[in-house]
């Protein structure tokens, strides 16, 4: 038996929120990518040093920087995200009978990445 | 009742998710905007220092857990998102998608592996 099944359509073209959802949800084919792209680096690294440079080369043609760039800004907007809704992801956080405020976990969300990000980039240039 | 594998997929997904956000943004500026342009010493990511962290026990894991993580973190939305479009998602594109997650987190470890220390 054939049931009925009611077209989707471009559903989220139809408010500005939907929009904003899609645009996060599409961070998670550049965090896939991405991890591949890390894999085949990994991958060239155990072949040995001229392998993993051409590797290097290859991250500098304008085809991964555009990816590169599109990649950070998408994954900024789903690191933005992420926290955003953590107050609502987490079980109430309570320091003895004090509830942890929503604000406050965002704001701690959010400089935990900040701290992060300004870590790695100073170890990376750190050589 | 059969027990349900969804928290542990989503546990990844979860894992993933925060991973991504908290090192994600850091990592792609480093590897693939600020030493591919030169805003950034080529040295940041030079074959010897590379090595020496895909040596290191703490490179292992940090490496093993970005790849895989952000496997399972971007599969499992990718899954989700099939819904969002309206492609029915039966079992067994759901176990294409985690698969693929595992068997690059599987190539991952044996290449971590294989490197040596």
């Amino acid at each position: 038996m054939k049931t009925y099944t009611r077209p989707m359509g471009a559903w989220w073209t139809r408010n500005p929120y939907y929009l904003w959802y899609m645009l996060r949800e599409a961070s998670c084919v550049f965090i896939t990518v991405y991890a591949l792209i890390l894999l085949v680096g990994l991958f060239r690294l155990s072949q040995g040093k001229a392998p993993y440079e051409r590797w290097l080369e290859g991250l500098a043609s304008p085809l991964s920087l555009l990816f590169h760039a599109l990649a950070l800004v998408l994954v900024l907007y789903h690191s933005w995200t992420w926290f955003k809704v953590m107050p609502k992801t987490l079980p109430f956080v309570r320091i003895g009978a004090w509830r942890v405020p929503d604000r406050a976990i965002v704001v701690t969300g959010v400089c935990a990445a900040v701290a992060c990000t300004v870590l790695i980039v100073v170890l990376a240039a750190t050589t | 009742m059969k027990r349900s594998n969804k928290p542990i997929f989503w546990s990844l997904f979860g894992a993933g998710g925060m991973l991504s956000a908290l090192v994600g943004p850091g990592l792609i500026y480093v590897t693939g905007i600020a030493v591919p342009l030169g805003i950034m010493n080529q040295e940041a990511l030079a074959y010897e220092r590379v090595a020496a962290l895909a040596h290191s026990g703490f490179g292992k894991l940090a490496l093993f857990l970005v790849i895989s993580l952000f496997l399972f973190h971007g599969c499992h939305r990718m899954y989700h998102c099939l819904h969002d479009f309206g492609i029915h998602v039966g079992p067994g594109l759901k176990a294409a998608f985690h698969g693929f997650a595992a068997a690059g987190s599987a190539a991952a470890l044996y290449l971590l592996i294989a490197v040596g220390t």
